[in-house]
């Protein structure tokens, strides 16, 4: 996976000058690809039970859209202005100050005028005022109102899946406007006739049948985690417990399926099972809620809350306490502001209380879901667990602060207290590039695929530009994220901005650090790389910006 | 194309008040009937407005956290920038709409040689939109003694304030002329900033002309062209104690412009983005404290069958797919396997 560009050719593309051309007589070319993806599976569509399954691609003359394929739109829209006063206040309220223009990753990777925040909301509302204001019938494109012709909607395929949701824009906001809320309404409304995108709806599709968005099955779940469970003993020299779909444990545990089958998303999951086994925690891990993600996130509320529905339905099935999650951006968005008003109240569940500690959750405790930052933070803190951060020292850490857990949540002191505690060496990016201020990975909200290479590129710019930045002058060699869907293309990123970095996850970390109760001497990390020896210690260079722990 | 459109707008509407103040017969047209026409369109207009905007529910808590969270005690919560309480969420709105604290964080991303980027603090937008914002209010309240007999209270001590530095005769307020320089550079910003300019339309121009025109009209009011500000006091208070008088004759021109400017303005408020005026305060990613994982947030339209019509694949459904592959992979079931195991249960089954 790379690029035929070089990233100073891409780089020099870019150009924050908008064209002459007023932006509403500019349109979209599908025949040059690289920057966006390829259409929904119709098998896909179907099995959740969404309008208008058929194959087609953006790059096709015939969308082979319904005929009243606007009047559908308009009425959505209507119906949705009245469901989400969000939707329309934003379409009411924006002055154009152009304060959001250049937060956009899309925005300063391709210097695409219509990625600023403003004109990608305009597509919207340009349609809206056209069509439920006074002023935008009567006065048309000089109040900024277009009618939605087959360009428009070219249009918000395009730009509406280049936005990650990753909020950005809205930190600087005056008004607090919400791209990411545009973008979601916006696919919603697509999606009533049938326009979304593959990387998104199979695996939502795949989730809904079988719990998670590879599509593992329960057979196969149990294998990749009896394989994790071989290479950490081959590691610690310890086996550890595998509870599955275990009625009445305590704690039912749900990360993204990534962890269980992708790199380096992996080594994380490594960590976790060595963290849980030390702990004697009673958990279990389910094969039916096998998936903290929500891709249905990116389709519609509809989808989102169907999907989300398991965590609470399998909870109460298996008759835990209360539930942890794993690492991952969306997921928590979902599970931070959706999932008890979508799904909830749960009170057959019990106000999380770490049984290590004895510390109550109060912060989740209507939700009944608990970080897994959150919940080792207070491990370390109450000192329950034995670390040797030494075994970190081959790295030097940064740290990505994941769009949603950021912005949708504030868990930005967690994820670095406990990276304090279980390495030595750490170093901040800048601060325009991290906690709310962070830059997304550029592939966010449905957007990782191969054929949307450029535009990730383009997008994880401003992300691997600042690792770039604590690699050249502080020696930094990973980057830790808490966020499957980083995980998972920032190692692309990277590569390409900023070689000679890894991408790896906190409680990777962790699981190196950990001193395991009868563990044979560590050789290796969890990725099977060799320890740096205490006698043979090569001081890793560039320790000036470490902070203490 | 907006920018002229906007130009040629506020010259006619100009050329107009002219007219106005030139045929004495108009003059109750512009000094009675339509300041109440303008009112009552302003304060119904922004009443529909913002009901139209409260009626809609808010069916998810979506803040936007610009800090640290409130979750162990021993963390340290930004209580601003992530409220979890009412009380954070006052202080909140109070800093955004007092002191704008969202655009105070305003950056301007750079690109420089090689593949680098910098990103740049820049208050400009901030500050000017500040003293703007500031400058109108107290221009605003400062008109009072135009409008209210007797003068309020408060005019007194803004004057005073206002004209903290006494130069020049009459006492230049500050405020006047920080409006004005405010809103030039409001408005050079749109021109001269490539990307602002390519997102800017007549709805942008217009009322920051407008209010250029406002605020011209009144500083050469109050500094260059005498005008019988009696006379003027007479029509404002006549007009909001419902007694309107025919207004005095020596009342300059200049009066019929600003006068009729302001009421252009009325009459455009509700209809227009002004209205982020009202609509701050009801902005969800901003007035809602986040504390999601603490309270259940109510959707009122959560059972909407229409809306939510996909249903959760229910456990029952599952084990009935992958039974036999559970059993063979030693995970507990709710149901037993009935049948002989099929050995080719892996195959995606037809939906």
């Amino acid at each position: 996976m790379s690029l035929k560009q070089k990233p100073d050719e891409l780089f020099k593309t870019i150009d924050f000058k908008p064209p002459k051309k007023h932006w509403m007589d500019t349109t979209v070319d599908f025949e040059k690809r690289g920057s966006y993806n390829y259409a929904g599976s119709p098998d896909s569509v179907a099995y959740i039970n969404q309008p208008n399954p058929r194959k087609w691609q953006p790059y096709e003359e015939d969308w082979k859209l319904p005929d009243n394929w606007q009047e559908i739109i308009l009425e959505g829209l209507r119906e949705r202005i009245k469901k989400f006063r969000s939707l329309q206040l934003f379409m009411d309220i924006c002055v154009r100050c152009g304060a959001c223009a250049d937060k956009c990753h899309f925005f300063i990777g391709s210097g695409d005028p219509k990625n600023m925040p403003v004109l990608r909301a305009e597509l919207l509302r340009s349609v809206y005022r056209k069509e439920f204001t006074k002023a935008g019938k009567l006065m048309g494109k000089m109040v900024g109102a277009q009618e939605l012709t087959f360009d428009v909607l070219k249009q918000w395929f395009y730009y509406f899946y280049q936005c990650t949701q990753c909020r950005r824009c809205s930190v600087f906001c005056p008004y607090g406007i919400d791209t990411a809320e545009i973008t979601f309404l916006a696919r919603e409304l697509m999606n009533l006739i049938g326009i979304n995108i593959d990387w998104v709806m199979t695996p939502a599709a795949n989730c809904h049948r079988t719990g998670n968005h590879l599509g593992i099955q329960p057979h196969g779940f149990v294998d990749s985690l009896e394989f994790a469970r071989d290479d950490l003993e081959d590691i610690t020299g310890i086996r550890v417990d595998l509870p599955i779909n275990k009625k009445g444990a305590e704690i039912l545990f749900i990360t993204p399926s990534a962890d269980y089958f992708g790199e380096p998303h992996y080594f994380t999951l490594l960590g976790y099972l060595a963290l849980f086994h030390e702990l004697q925690l009673d958990y279990t891990w389910s094969t039916y809620a096998s998936e903290g993600g929500n891709f249905g996130s990116f389709v519609s509320h509809e989808v989102m809350k169907a999907l989300n529905a398991k965590f609470y339905a399998e909870a109460k099935r298996l008759g835990v306490k209360w539930i942890l999650g794993g690492e991952c951006g969306h997921m928590w968005r979902v599970i931070h502001q959706y999932m008890n008003t979508l799904n909830g109240p749960p009170d057959f569940l019990e106000i999380p209380k770490s049984p290590i500690t004895g510390t109550v959750f109060e912060n989740a405790k209507s939700a009944k879901m608990v970080h897994i930052s959150e919940f080792t933070a207070d491990l370390i803190k109450h000192k329950k667990i034995k670390l040797d951060p030494s075994r970190n020292d081959h790295w030097h850490a940064t740290f990505h602060d994941s769009c949603n857990p950021a912005r949708g949540m504030g868990l930005l002191e967690e994820p670095r207290y406990i990276i304090k505690n279980v390495m030595n060496n750490f170093t901040e990016m800048p601060d325009s590039c991290i906690r709310e201020q962070t830059f997304c990975c550029g592939s966010g909200a449905g957007l990782g695929t191969e054929e949307n290479l450029e535009m990730r590129m383009r997008g994880g710019m401003p992300r691997g530009n600042a690792v770039k930045y604590v690699r050249d002058n502080n020696g930094v060699n990973i980057l830790l994220c808490m966020c499957a869907i980083d995980k998972a293309t920032l190692p692309g990123v990277v590569d390409y901005w900023s070689p000679g970095v890894e991408v790896g996850g906190v409680h990777e970390m962790v699981g190196n650090a950990l001193i395991m109760t009868g563990e044979k001497e560590r050789e290796t990390d969890l990725r099977n790389q060799p320890l740096l020896k205490p006698d043979t210690l090569e001081k890793v260079q560039g320790n000036e910006g470490k902070e203490g722990k | 194309m907006g920018l002229l459109f906007s130009i040629i707008a506020i010259a006619v509407l100009i050329i107009l008040a002219i007219a106005g103040a030139a045929i004495p017969g108009l003059h109750p047209v512009f000094t009675v009937a339509l300041p109440y026409l303008a009112i009552a369109i302003f304060i119904v207009g922004v009443i529909v407005r913002v009901l139209k905007w409260a009626k809609s529910p808010v069916p998810f808590r979506i803040t936007t956290t610009s800090g640290q969270e409130k979750s162990l005690p021993w963390i340290k919560q930004n209580k601003l920038d992530n409220p979890s309480s009412s009380l954070g969420v006052i202080g909140r709105m109070a800093l955004e709409v007092l002191f704008f604290r969202s655009l105070f964080r305003n950056t301007k991303a750079e690109l420089k040689e090689g593949t680098k980027i910098a990103y740049g603090e820049t208050k400009w937008l901030w500050a000017f939109g500040l003293l703007f914002h500031w400058s109108f209010l107290i221009v605003f309240l400062r008109h009072f003694r135009f409008f209210a007999d007797p003068i309020p209270f408060f005019v007194k001590y803004l004057e005073t304030l206002d004209g903290f530095f006494q130069i020049g005769v009459p006492i230049v307020y500050l405020t006047g002329i920080g409006l004005l320089v405010a809103l030039t550079y409001l408005f050079l910003r749109r021109i001269f900033d490539a990307k602002v300019k390519y997102i800017s339309l007549a709805s942008d121009y217009f009322p920051l002309l407008l209010l250029i025109a406002i605020a011209t009209t009144g500083i050469i009011m109050r500094y260059y062209v005498k005008t019988d500000l009696v006379a003027i006091k007479q029509v404002a208070v006549g007009i909001l104690s419902f007694h309107p008088i025919t207004p005095a004759e020596t009342i300059s021109p200049w009066f019929y412009i600003h006068f009729f400017l302001v009421n252009v303005l009325l009459i455009y408020f509700p209809m227009s983005k002004l209205m982020h005026m009202g609509g701050v305060f009801l902005s969800p990613t901003r007035n809602l404290a986040n504390n999601n994982r603490m309270a259940y947030h109510e959707n009122p339209w959560i059972n909407d069958e229409n809306y939510f019509k996909l249903h959760r694949h229910t456990y029952e459904e599952y084990e009935d797919e992958f039974r036999v592959l559970m059993k063979g992979a030693g995970l507990p079931l709710e149901k037993e396997v009935v049948n002989q195991p099929a050995k080719d249960g892996t195959e995606k089954e037809d939906k």
